[in-house]
């Protein structure tokens, strides 16, 4: 595993890269307006290979959009956003896709009632034979998917079944697979785990492992920063669509990681509000100073501390 | 989720395990219920039903002569029915294909007539006059999100007008003039709306057409990358856009198929009766649409087959003559059609229940 290892304190601070190769992807003060609401504003994000950048951050704090703009759903309107060093803006998910860039969504990664050799297989077909009589190389696409799913850990009785027969981990685990299959350099996964149990979250952090093994640079987003700091080498917090915090495993511990995710000072006023509702014993709750052992001093929005 | 209760192999009980690499937990069901929970299967053994009741009342049925006409008027719902199946299949509704037919037929045969020309003139105008109309549509829902209900219903008035009032206007008539004696009309009667002799029996040129066309739209929706696309732009349309699926390129040339086909059969009627009633063709596009449903293709998109809708034209073909047949009075026919309709999705629904039970 690789992480970046500077020992600064600072709160935001820009990613150092490993010696030798530039970042997959970069975002340079990116923003993205929708109408009046700012939902992103001056982001600066590197992907590098083998490495899981994590982005956290509470709802509504611009993860999605974050990811759209990499994954070319929507286009920044401020900023920059580079892909192998040079500035791009993609019209289309396809065209991200074709840089190799490819995005595994919790409910937009697969078509429920399609079998999962399709899905495995969809927008990207195989096909034999000249252009009239073009047809899906139904054998080759089967066997395929089954030897990429199986190179997973992925196991499943009939590749026929609808994608949507199968749960939750599983389907994101095709979704993973697929990815990778298809020569994916940068994994972006949105909120993989939110809808999953315990187990499940399990199988689909074992994936994201995998896919940085195989050089992948992975973008891991979500709420659980005990999912985050199991596999993840640099973390992101995003408030109110602007970076709170940005540091390297080694700079950061989980519990400081926790507590920049609840937000130090609104965690102190809700236990002050709690502390007035008869029956909640605010003494058993976790003093906010001892949230935050450990890690980088608090900095920047929503901080009552020095 | 309701895909619980999708067609195929669903997973079933604990039951015994597998070979080691197997999950282990799909019992096996037998070929019959899977089959049985095929809707293709059901409208099948429905269209079969039907099929043998007539034969039963109407005895005057059982003539090659009789079947031949069954099969007529079948094909020419059929023929349509397969396209408006293609784009229930990608999640969209056409209301307009009753009376695009029609629009089709008015303007190859006013074009030709008006202007003097061979008919294969207006032929081809009217084919470009279709898959605009049917691009239009497309482009419309495309662009606006607006459900397709509405947008082709806003396309079924107009054209319903445009029929009504550019006929008279052209013609002083409700229907147009007679174009039997143009030029090149022999040859588009052969190519549109011939006969073909099979043992003494006359039947029409249409029941090959769509036999054809249902061949050839299976193959495309089971074989081809654009049939993959038509299910997922079905399916879930942004799952489809997010892994570079071209969805917009797929509803849009799905409304531009039904046009094609809503020409090829305005183009038949053109040839076979040499003149067009301006205000025909509504209510047609519910027949299709009905036909596609008992043929199994679902109303939310992205589950059905060409072959289904096949059958479930033959059962509309099959009443619609059967009545005639057996000797009731035809006013019966929409309200059999209306029992068919929900006898039948209810009957496929209690099957696929059934058959995919744990
Ligand atoms: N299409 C849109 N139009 C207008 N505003 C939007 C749009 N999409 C997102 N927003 C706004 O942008 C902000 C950030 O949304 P985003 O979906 O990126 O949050 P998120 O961090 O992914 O939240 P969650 O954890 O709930 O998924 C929100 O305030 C949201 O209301
Ligand atoms: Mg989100």
């Amino acid at each position: 595993m690789t992480t970046n290892g500077t020992g600064t304190h600072d709160t935001v601070r820009p990613d150092t890269p490993p010696a030798g190769d530039g970042p997959l992807v970069e975002l340079r003060g990116a923003g993205k307006s929708y109408g009046n609401v700012r939902a992103l504003h001056g982001v600066d994000l590197t992907v590098h290979a083998g490495r899981v950048t994590c982005v956290l951050g509470d709802n509504g704090a611009g993860k999605s959009t974050l990811i759209k703009i990499v994954s070319g759903l929507h286009q920044h309107t401020e900023g920059d956003f580079l892909v192998d060093g040079a500035p791009v803006r993609f019209g289309t998910p396809r065209e991200a896709l074709d840089r190799g860039i490819a995005t595994v969504y919790q409910d937009l990664a697969t078509v429920p009632l399609m079998p999962v050799w399709r899905n495995f297989f969809l927008g990207s077909e195989l096909t034999r034979g000249p252009w009239p009589v073009r047809r899906l190389d139904i054998a080759r696409m089967k066997d395929t998917c089954d030897r990429e799913l199986r190179d997973m850990g992925i196991v499943l009785d009939d590749l026929e079944q609808p994608i949507g027969t199968l749960s939750g981990g599983q389907r994101q685990s095709v979704a993973i697979a697929r990815a990778v299959h298809f020569g994916a350099r940068v994994l972006i996964l949105d909120e993989p785990t939110a809808a999953l149990g315990v187990r499940q979250s399990g199988v689909v952090l074992k994936y994201i492992a995998a896919a940085r093994e195989r050089g992948l640079g992975v973008i891991f987003i979500t709420h659980n920063p005990h999912h985050a700091y199991m596999v993840g080498d640099h973390f992101t917090v995003l408030r109110l669509g602007t970076v709170e915090l940005s540091a390297a495993r080694s700079a950061i511990t989980l519990e400081a990681l926790t507590n920049h995710m609840a937000g130090g000072a609104e965690l102190a006023s809700l236990k002050h509000e709690l502390a007035q509702v008869r029956g909640v014993d605010v003494d058993e709750l976790p003093d906010t100073g001892t949230l935050d052992g450990g890690g980088p001093g608090e900095g920047g929005a929503g901080s009552g501390k020095g | 989720m309701s895909t619980a209760e999708q067609a195929g192999p669903a997973a079933g009980g604990p039951s015994a395990p597998g070979p080691a690499p197997r999950d282990g937990r799909t019992a096996h069901r037998p070929l019959a219920l899977r089959l049985l929970a095929r809707p293709e299967v059901g409208v099948f053994l429905g269209a079969l039903a039907v099929l043998v009741f007539f034969l039963a009342v109407a005895p005057s049925l059982r003539q090659g002569g009789s079947l031949a006409t069954v099969l007529y008027q079948s094909s020419t719902i059929g023929i349509m029915a397969l396209p408006v199946a293609l784009l229930m299949i990608g999640g969209e509704f056409d209301l307009s294909s009753g009376v695009a037919v029609v629009t089709s037929a008015l303007t190859a045969s006013m074009l030709s007539y008006q202007l003097t020309v061979n008919v294969w003139t207006g032929v081809l105008l009217a084919l470009v006059l279709s898959l605009a109309i049917g691009a239009f549509n497309g482009w419309m829902v495309v662009r606006t999100g607006l459900p397709s209900f509405l947008v082709t219903l806003g396309t079924f008035l107009i054209l319903q007008g445009v029929n009504l009032a550019v006929t008279k206007l052209v013609t002083g008539n409700v229907a147009t003039d007679d174009i039997s004696d143009m030029d090149g009309f022999a040859q588009a009667k052969a190519v549109f709306a011939s006969s073909v002799d099979i043992g003494g029996v006359q039947v029409k040129i249409t029941v090959f057409y769509w036999i054809v066309f249902a061949a050839l739209a299976t193959w495309v929706l089971l074989r081809t990358k654009y049939g993959n696309w038509i299910f997922a732009v079905g399916g879930s349309k942004e799952s489809a856009r997010a892994v570079g699926v071209p969805v917009t390129f797929t509803k849009i040339s799905l409304f531009m198929l039904v046009g094609l086909g809503a020409w090829f059969l305005g183009m038949h009627q053109l040839f076979s009766f040499n003149t067009v009633q301006s205000g025909e063709g509504v209510g047609q596009e519910l027949i299709y649409i009905a036909a596609a449903v008992i043929g199994g293709c679902s109303l939310t998109g992205g589950q059905g087959s060409a072959i289904g809708p096949v059958f479930g034209a033959f059962m509309f073909g099959m009443v619609n003559q059967g009545i005639v047949f057996a000797g009731w009075n035809p006013d019966w026919f929409k309200a059999f059609l209306g029992v068919m309709l929900l006898g039948a999705v209810l009957i496929n629904l209690w099957v696929r229940r059934t058959a995919t039970r744990r």
